[in-house]
């Protein structure tokens, strides 16, 4: 087990230090791309092959490649008669909420929907108190006020055209439409 | 046996009736049994080649869908008399029949008759042999009280289906006391997602008849509201992917934007004197009831609270709204009184009611009331007093009242589509009405249209 977890180690070890190994040998600090001709003539006369890693990402990094992969989901789903984020859209709304802090000068409408259960003028109010749930937890999360506007739709313009429970599923949610 | 035959044969008369062209037909599901047994004898056309235009269908059709009245078919006649000296009595009366509508068309000048008709109480015409006296100045004089009305216009063959339904209201006064509600409208909305404009206001008579396109849109419409004179509707517009309420008159086609607030604009409802209209705005941050006064655009504020407050009804008095509201956590209806601004819960019967409408006799509203997961309509008394559910349908919604508060029609689901259905204010007559395509929802009941 020990031994297995160093032989491990020793794979992932080995190849830096040979790419430390050999950048060391460049006076350079810049990173691959800029070595002037000169020296890339003089490895080729020396008879050695250089190649460079992808550079890890930094943790920001990594958050904004996941933020952008999650910005794409641009819908949140409620409970009947329930205007309350469930705690599963923390992530994706984290995600929006970044991108419009960063960028104060794109605006969201949150649109606010329900199921075709209940009257219509009811329904309307319910979606906006849904669109303003969404519109709250963006506020909290740092965005401007400036950038977030609601419409509520009610029951008007339902994802999906049935009367289940799956339908009425989808159909209960809030849309941020940029 | 004889009693559904009849029936099947009405109902086959009125969708293939020629003048059964409208794209809102009507599917009677219940309450044909009920219902009073009266003749509307085909009116004698007294001019050469074919008749210009059918009477005696609409009014039987009318006084069908009425919920009060069965009509037999011609077919089952005994005779066709034209007036009341043809009338053998007996012959109607060993039918059922209580009561026959006879009449004559004339030709009076190009494109121009002379309509005649006579409601006739067969029973009295029985007692009296069609001959009953009185005395006046002393002398017996024919009194002919067994005749209810007796009337005579002259009117263009364009005209004939409304003067058509005004021999129904004429009917329907005299065989029950109360107004008719035949010559009025319905406005609604239809939704046809194959379109590229999926979302239509409409407004048809009442039958469905004379169908007209009032707007068009590519965004949802909602809640059209009709003013107290007839000429103009009220609703929201979401054409400019915001809600907005609008003021449309229906016969110019003149459009005002009324409100444009931040957030909800939903709901209008004219108040009964036509100059204000109560509305939902959640400009001040949650939905609330206004009224605006139309000719300075002032807004009052009616209710503040911070649960949802919405669909206003106003009680035939104008002094008061009724209401939806979640301020007791789930939404049940209230009422406010708009000098005092004191509020009272009307319900409290389900687990939700919503949607109240008062009743023009203002002793009564209708409702959608929600029990065990089901929408159905219901009426209560005002202000207070025992709930009855009206409708066995799904998902029922939106219930708007005939001016005369005899009929209610709602919007509900059918083969997972969106269709109107009428129920009698009493619940035992109801009917479908099927569209051939799309969804047809929030119906609106015009005022009297005379």
């Amino acid at each position: 087990m020990n031994l297995n977890k160093f032989l491990k180690g020793l794979a992932i070890a080995l190849p830096i230090v040979t790419l430390a190994a050999c950048s060391s040998n460049q006076q350079t600090d810049s990173g691959t791309g800029t070595q002037d001709t000169n020296q890339q003539e003089q490895q080729q006369d020396s008879g050695v092959d250089v190649g460079a890693a992808d550079r890890a990402m930094s943790p920001e990094e990594q958050r904004q490649e996941k933020y952008d992969e999650l910005r794409k989901e641009h819908m949140i789903y409620f409970a009947f008669d329930e205007s309350r984020i469930a705690s599963e859209y923390a992530e994706l709304l984290a995600a929006h909420a970044d991108y419009l802090v960063k960028n104060p000068s794109v605006d969201v409408v949150i649109e606010g929907h329900a199921d075709e259960r209940g009257t219509p003028e009811y329904n309307i109010a319910l979606g906006e108190r849904r669109a303003k749930a969404v519109t709250e937890y963006l506020r909290n999360l740092g965005v401007s006020s400036s950038q977030l506007s609601t419409v509520s739709y009610g029951e008007e313009k339902p994802l999906v055209r049935a009367s289940n429970e799956s339908a009425y599923a989808k159909n209960r949610r809030a849309v941020l439409v940029y | 046996m004889m009693k559904k035959l009849v029936i099947l044969f009405l109902s086959l008369s009125v969708l293939t009736s020629p003048l059964a062209r409208g794209a809102l037909e009507i599917v009677i599901t219940e309450g044909i049994d009920t219902a009073r047994p009266i003749a509307v004898v085909p009116f004698r056309w007294k001019g050469v080649g074919p008749a210009p235009g059918d009477i005696s269908n609409v009014v039987a059709a009318d006084l069908m869908r009425s919920g009060k009245f069965n009509p037999i078919p011609a077919a089952a006649m005994p005779q066709m008399p034209s007036t009341s000296g043809e009338v053998d009595y007996a012959a109607w009366a060993g039918m059922g029949v209580e009561a026959i509508v006879v009449g004559t068309v004339e030709e009076y000048s190009v494109d121009r008759y002379t309509i005649k008709f006579e409601v006739i109480d067969v029973l009295r015409g029985q007692i009296t042999g069609g001959g009953s006296q009185m005395l006046r100045d002393g002398e017996l004089v024919a009194s002919n009280d067994h005749i209810l009305d007796a009337r005579s216009s002259v009117v263009t063959s364009s005209q004939f289906r409304q003067y058509s339904h005004r021999i129904s209201d004429v009917v329907y006064e005299e065989l029950t006391g109360e107004p008719g509600a035949f010559m009025t409208r319905i406005a609604y909305v239809t939704v046809n997602y194959n379109d590229e404009k999926p979302y239509q206001l409409m407004v048809a008579d009442y039958d469905g008849y004379g169908e007209r396109v009032l707007l068009r849109s590519n965004q949802p419409l909602m809640s059209p509201s009709w003013s107290p004179d007839g000429n103009k509707l009220a609703y929201v517009s979401f054409e400019n992917k915001t809600a907005e309420i609008f003021v449309q008159d229906i016969y110019t086609t003149r459009r005002d934007k009324v409100t444009s607030f931040p957030g909800i604009n939903g709901n209008p409802v004219w108040s009964p004197d036509g100059k204000r209209l109560a509305m939902v705005l959640s400009k001040d941050g949650n939905p609330e009831l206004y009224i605006m006064t139309l000719a300075n655009q002032q807004l009052q504020r009616v209710t503040n609270n911070r649960a949802i407050d919405t669909e206003p009804s106003w009680t035939p008095d104008g002094k008061s709204l009724i209401f939806t509201s979640e301020r007791g956590g789930r939404p049940q209806l209230y009422s406010v009184n708009l000098q005092s601004g004191s509020v009272r819960r009307l319900t409290f019967e389900g687990e939700q009611n919503l949607g109240g409408t008062v009743m023009p006799s203002g002793d009564q509203f209708v409702l959608v009331n929600r029990t065990r997961g089901n929408y159905h309509i219901a009426k209560q008394d005002y202000p207070s007093g025992a709930m009855q559910v009206l409708t066995q349908t799904s998902l029922d919604e939106s219930p708007s009242l005939a001016p005369n508060g005899s009929m209610i029609i709602y919007s509900t689901t059918h083969n997972g589509k969106q269709v109107l259905a009428l129920v009698s204010v009493d619940g035992r007559f109801k009917a479908r009405l099927p569209a051939r395509e799309g969804e047809v929802k929030s119906p609106s009941w015009s005022p009297y249209l005379r």
